[in-house]
Order: C-alpha cells, then structure tokens, then sequence
C-alpha cells in the first residue's frame, strides 16, 4: 500500500500540469484498450483522445502498412463516430477494415494526390468535431505539422491516428526524427497463434510503444483485432500476468 | 435540331439560307460533303448534283438559342466564367476549373465525348488566349488539344489566316495578297496593312499572341439567383474580401430562401480594375442555405483570388440551386445525435476533387477486386456488408503480382515462394478457398477458378496468395501463382 500515495501526488501534479497547460476536462477523454496490461502503462489510462497518435509498420511493415492500418482501424472502430481515412495510395481493402470491426458506412476514404494536401485534409478532419476519428497515411511528418495536427486534435478532441508508411525500408529510419504526437507505437506481425491442426491461427503482432509522453515506453506481444476492433493477450501471456494479479488480490484480502 | 425528325445519317443533308437574293448553302453534312457538296454553292447547284439530296432553312436564331443552352450546360458542368462564340462555338476559362475534372485534357476529352453521346460532334482546345483556342480548336483539334501554357504563339503560327476571326473580305484579299498562315501575317509590317484593311488585323493577332487581353463576358441567366456589390475604391486585401463574400452570401442565401432553395454550386466572380476576372468555383454534396457554411467554403479559397491592382465589382451566383425546404427533426433523449460531416465532405471535395472522397459499399461478387465499389460520401448506408467468413488482407495489390514457387499440386500450398525477389519459406498456411469467377461476364471467365490460400512465413509475415487454376485442369486457369495481398 506504500505505492498510493506517491501515486496521488503524481496524479494530482499531472492535473496541475493539465491546467498550465490550458486543457480543459472534456479534452481528457481517454480510449481505453481494454487490456490491463497495456492500459497500466499509458499514463491516462488509455490513448487520449483530442490527441495525436503514431503507428508504424515493422520489417516489411514500414512499406505496406498493413498491421498498422488494421491496429489503427481497430482503435477507430472501438472509438465509434465516423472515421475519416486519408490516403495517397489507395490499396487499403475495406472489407479486411469491416473484419477489424470498421464498418464500411463508418469511413469515408480522402485519396489525395500528394502528401502537402494530405497533412491539410488531415487537419481539416481533426478541426472538425463530429468525426470520431481521423486516420492519415503519412510518410513524412515533421515536428511543425505534427504539432498543427496535435493542436487541431486538442481543440476538437478528435482522436488521430497517423499511419506512417514510406516508399522504401530506407527510408523508414524517418520514424526516429521526433515529432509532437502523443503516443508512438510500432506494429509488427510475428507468427500467429499456434493450431493443433495444420492452418493459420489468430494473428499476432508485436506492439511495441516507442514513444509515450509523461510515459514509459513498453512492448508486447498481442493478438489482432477481433471483429470488434478489440485486441487479445495471447492465452499463455494472459494465464502468467493473471496468475500474478490473483495471487496479489489473495494476499490483500 | 431536328431529333427523331432527322433522316439517317447516310442521306446527304444541308442547310441553306439566303445570301442576298441567292439561296446558298450555309451547313452540310460528312454525308453532303462527301458527295461533292460545298458550304457557299448555290441551292439550286446543289439539287442538280445530288439526287435525294434533303435541304431545310437555316434557322440563325435557333442556332443562337441552342448554342445559349449550350453555354449554359458548360457553366453548370465545367467553369464559372464561359460565354459564346457565335456562330458555332464556345469560350470557358479554364483557369483554376481542370483540376477538379482531373486536368485538362480529361476536362477537353470528357466534354467531346459528353457532347458526342448528345449528338454533337465537338473539337476543343485549350491555349493561352481565347484567339489561340478558338484557331486550334478550328483547325488543329483532332478532337481535342492542349497546348502547354506560353507555347501558343507558336502553336497557331501555321495555321491559315482564316482562324483568327477576320471577316470572310479580308480573309479573301490577304490570301490574294499571297498571305496563307497566321505565321506569314505576323512577318509582314503592320503600317500598310493597317492603312488598307483597317485595324481589324492587328487587334485580332495580337489578341491571339497575348498581346492585348481579351476578356470574356460570362453569360449571366436570369434564372441563376445572382447578387453584386459595386466597389467605388477598389479592394485587394484578403480580409475586405472576406468580409464582402460574407455580406455577398447572406444576401443570396435571402434571395434563396424567397424562392425555396439551397445553393450545390456558388460561382464568385471577381472583376479587377484590368478588365480581367477573377473567378472561385465551390460546390456541395447536398443543397445548402446556411450562410455560415457557405461563406466558410467560400473564404477557404480566398487565395486563390489574385486580386491584381484591386476588385471594383464582385459577383455571387447559385449556378446550381435545388429545392431546400425546412425540416422538423425530432431529437432523440437517449442516444447523442449523429455528428453532420456534410460540411467537411463539401470542404475537403472543393480542396481535392469532389471524386476523390468517397465511402466504399459492398457489392454482391466474390471476385475479391470486385466486391468493392465507391459511392459518393454523402450516399445514404445500406446496411449491407461483406459475408466476413474468410479472412480478407488488409492492403490488396492493384494488380496480382506473379511469384515464383514450389508446390505439390492439386490442393497444397506452396512450400517456398519468391515474390519481388525475396524467398519465403511457408510455415503455415490456410487453404484453398476456390472463388469460380464470374461466367456470366465473359467466355475466358467459364470456367477459371481462383484457389486463394492465406500462407504465412518465418518470419511471421502473412500473405494472400492463389493460384490461377483448380491445379488439376488445364482450362481452369495458367496453374501460376500470384500475390494478391498482405494480412496484418
């Protein structure tokens, strides 16, 4: 019981933070995974909403994007509202976005024909306050946009998401440069769910958090969205951290 | 124009009208032409050569009126500034239009080929000035050409003197002179010409080599609810703009309501103290009266505006207005209304193109490429959604890439493949889901089959794959393997 209380003194500092900085309670909203594990590391409790979030592709994934877009449509679909999707490349496939829980009638697509549009559709989006959220497929993103595009989404509290996706793996190293988005997470698939049969089980990514403001940074290993955008712990990870809690509760009692 | 009283495009056809006190003809057919018939033969000339030949009267005014009904389809449909060019013609500025009909020569080739299924056989072109359009649009248009910007000049130095909107005398006399192309005229000195034809000559080439501007007086209907505002000082700076174009729109938005209407396009015009025009073009996905709205599509293009050295009149029109009337909505205690994103799809649609925002809906197919289909943003949702059984990948490659690999046929997937040069060894893999294409299109899709399999490799990577064949019959398909598309 000794951690509650500096506990309640970093909490009570993170509001007085919260008022110099100037943000109001309904800004606060925050989108919970669902999962303890990864909920107990964000600092709120979940991804803030009137904010900006990074995703990245690992490996292969830096180019095709594919994870990422599906982590992204997951948090987007469990966020509810409609959801705007700006794009250079069209290839993203809606009915894998309607398995990942986005429905179709949810999105409205923007294909924008060069980056320089894009990063203006996306705030556009985040400035306008009836979408639930806003995800953008953006290779580059500098400090000074990504704070315009922070800005937007504390202003209206819309949740956006930027899916960062280059040309070439070469190019991917971009993705050290800082930028002013909240959380930073990349996504990489690793070898799904192993089957007593011979097939392909439930995929699993390795979802590491680079960047996390007032936050640590985390990784883990996590299966993919369901079809209601939720993800999973991997039963053998879910048995340990469980055991760990129980025995916790037990003691305390 | 004559519709279902028009006889069959084979019977030579022509139109003749009254030159002084002679009947000639004055419009002939390919069918006419081809039989030896001549715009300016004599009408009794004519009848003597061709045998079934059929003749009507030309009806200028009809022609005029027609062609007003013209210009005013491509007010609607292409530019906010466009007037006619009797007899047979039409002049729009482009400028700042293309772009939202996916640049100019798709704006030039939509506009033949919607004027063709109209019936009308169009030749457009685009230049710099309405002199060179006019000339290349005469006389070098194949149907339609774009010459790139500042290229002009050179472009109509070759073409005969009769393009530069001379009358019929001078045409005639100049080429008695021994001169034929525009290019000959700009080479001869301009003093004796002047002194013998007039000043005609000169103002028309120079309009044609951008010397002197030449603008365009845009038709205005009556039925187009339009409202002005005269400047006695002429204003430049961005925010007097702004402030006007609100003034301008609540105006119209009165003028609307009177007539119970919502504006889906606004035209500003703004007329500079150079004579020259200034135009912005918005439109919407549904017909919109709030002038809140409205302004806000209106100012988000204000640079756009080039002012030049100030604007003494500005002009607002609802080029395309449709029925708005007020509707009681009943709101819901329990549930949060649903936010209205119709303003951000009518902002980003002005920014970008009003086809590249768009909602994707299912289509009933189960050819993966064809299950999709866009639909405008605003469309109503049908409910309807794909049948989720078979995991779909989240990036689907435009077009199947080729791949390399080792397989046991019929139904096993492969053991390694190579695809953009990277071996891949599968470690496990879900399969085959056979989607028949579809018989009903086309005779090679009879019998194709497709055999998807859902592979993934070491690394942990997934990958849609199929082979194009059942792998037992050779009319099924190639029996190759593809990539189609990449799980997450």
């Amino acid at each position: 019981m000794s951690t509650s209380a500096p506990r309640s003194v970093v909490s009570e500092l993170r509001a007085r933070i919260a008022r110099l900085e100037g943000r109001t309670a309904h800004q606060r909203a925050v989108l919970p995974f669902g999962l303890a594990a990864i909920d107990r590391i964000l600092p709120e409790g979940g991804l803030l909403r009137g904010a900006l979030h990074e995703v990245a592709g690992g490996g292969n994934g830096a180019v095709d994007g594919a994870a990422a877009a599906l982590f992204a449509a997951g948090v987007a679909a469990r966020g509810g509202g409609k959801v705007l999707w700006c794009m250079t490349r069209a290839d993203l496939f809606a009915p894998a976005l309607a398995q990942a829980g986005l429905a179709s009638a949810r999105v409205v697509y923007v294909e924008c024909g060069d980056e320089k549009a894009l990063l203006a559709c996306f705030e556009e989006g985040l400035r306008h306050a009836g979408l639930g959220a806003v995800v953008a497929e953006v290779s580059r993103l500098s400090m000074t946009a990504s704070r315009r595009l922070q800005l937007a989404a504390e202003a209206s509290g819309t949740l956006g998401l930027a899916v960062r996706r280059w040309r070439r793996q070469t190019e991917a190293a971009d993705f050290g440069m800082p930028t002013a988005a909240t959380t930073r997470w990349r996504v990489s698939a690793v070898p799904s769910a192993p089957l007593p049969v011979p097939g392909v089980g439930r995929p699993r990514w390795l979802l590491e958090l680079i960047r996390s403001r007032a936050g640590e940074c985390a990784d883990f290993i996590v299966e993919a969205c369901d079809d209601q955008g939720r993800l999973a712990l991997p039963s053998s990870l879910a048995d340990g951290q469980g055991a760990k809690d129980v025995g916790r509760r037990r003691a305390s009692v | 124009m004559l519709g279902d009283a028009a006889p069959p495009s084979e019977t030579p056809l022509v139109l003749v009208g009254r030159e002084g006190r002679r009947r000639e003809i004055v419009a002939a057919d390919a069918a006419a032409q081809r039989a030896g018939l001549r715009i300016g033969m004599a009408a009794s000339k004519a009848l003597a050569l061709v045998r079934d030949l059929v003749m009507r009267d030309a009806e200028p005014d009809a022609d005029l009126a027609a062609l007003d009904r013209l210009a005013l389809w491509a007010l609607r449909r292409y530019s906010p500034i466009v007037a006619t060019d009797p007899p047979d013609g039409l002049v729009i500025e482009a400028t700042g239009a293309t772009h939202l009909h996916g640049g100019e020569a798709a704006m030039l080739a939509d506009m033949v080929a919607r004027l063709k299924a109209a019936g009308l056989s169009a030749r457009a072109a685009m230049a710099d000035t309405w002199g060179a359009a006019h000339a290349l649009a005469r006389f070098a248009a194949r149907p339609t050409l774009v010459v790139p910007a500042g290229e002009s000049a050179a472009a109509i130095m070759a073409l005969p003197i009769a393009a530069l909107r001379l009358p019929a005398t001078i045409v005639d006399s100049l080429r008695r002179l021994g001169l034929d192309q525009i290019g000959d005229l700009e080479r001869t000195p301009r003093a004796p010409l002047a002194l013998r034809f007039g000043s005609d000559i000169g103002r028309r080439l120079d309009q044609a080599m951008r010397r002197l501007s030449e603008p365009i007086d845009p038709i205005r209907p009556a039925e187009i609810a339009e409202v002005r505002r005269q400047f006695p000082e002429p204003i430049s700076a961005a925010e007097t703009i702004a402030r006007y174009i609100a003034r301008l729109v609540d105006e119209l938005c009165i003028l609307l309501e009177a007539r119970g209407q919502g504006a889906r396009r606004l035209d500003l015009l703004c007329h500079r103290v150079d004579a020259r025009m200034a135009a912005v073009r918005v439109g919407t996905a549904l017909p919109v009266r709030d002038a809140r709205r409205l302004t806000q599509l209106l100012t988000d293009k204000i640079e756009t505006i080039d002012p030049g050295f100030g604007i003494e009149l500005m002009r607002l029109a609802a080029t395309i207005a449709e029925p708005l009337s007020e509707k009681q909505t009943i709101s819901d205690l329990v549930a949060p209304p649903e936010a209205d994103i119709r303003d951000l799809i009518d902002t980003l649609s002005n920014r970008i193109g009003g086809d590249r925002l768009y909602r994707i809906v299912p289509v009933q197919s189960d050819v993966p490429e064809r299950c999709v289909a866009r639909a405008a943003p605003a469309s109503p949702d049908a409910g309807a959604s794909w049948s989720g059984l078979w995991p779909r990948p989240a990036r689907l490659l435009a077009s199947p890439e080729p791949i390399e690999t080792v397989a046991l046929l019929p139904d096993h997937p492969p053991v390694t493949f190579t695809w953009r040069g990277v071996r891949r060894r599968v470690r496990r893999a879900d399969g085959p889901e056979r989607i028949f294409e579809e018989w009903w299109r086309s005779d090679a899709e009879l019998d194709a089959v497709r055999d998807y399999f859902r592979v993934e490799d070491e690394q942990g990577e997934r990958f849609w794959i199929y082979r194009a064949g059942d792998g037992e019959h050779g009319e099924t398909g190639s029996q190759r393997w593809y990539m189609h598309g990449i799980f997450g």
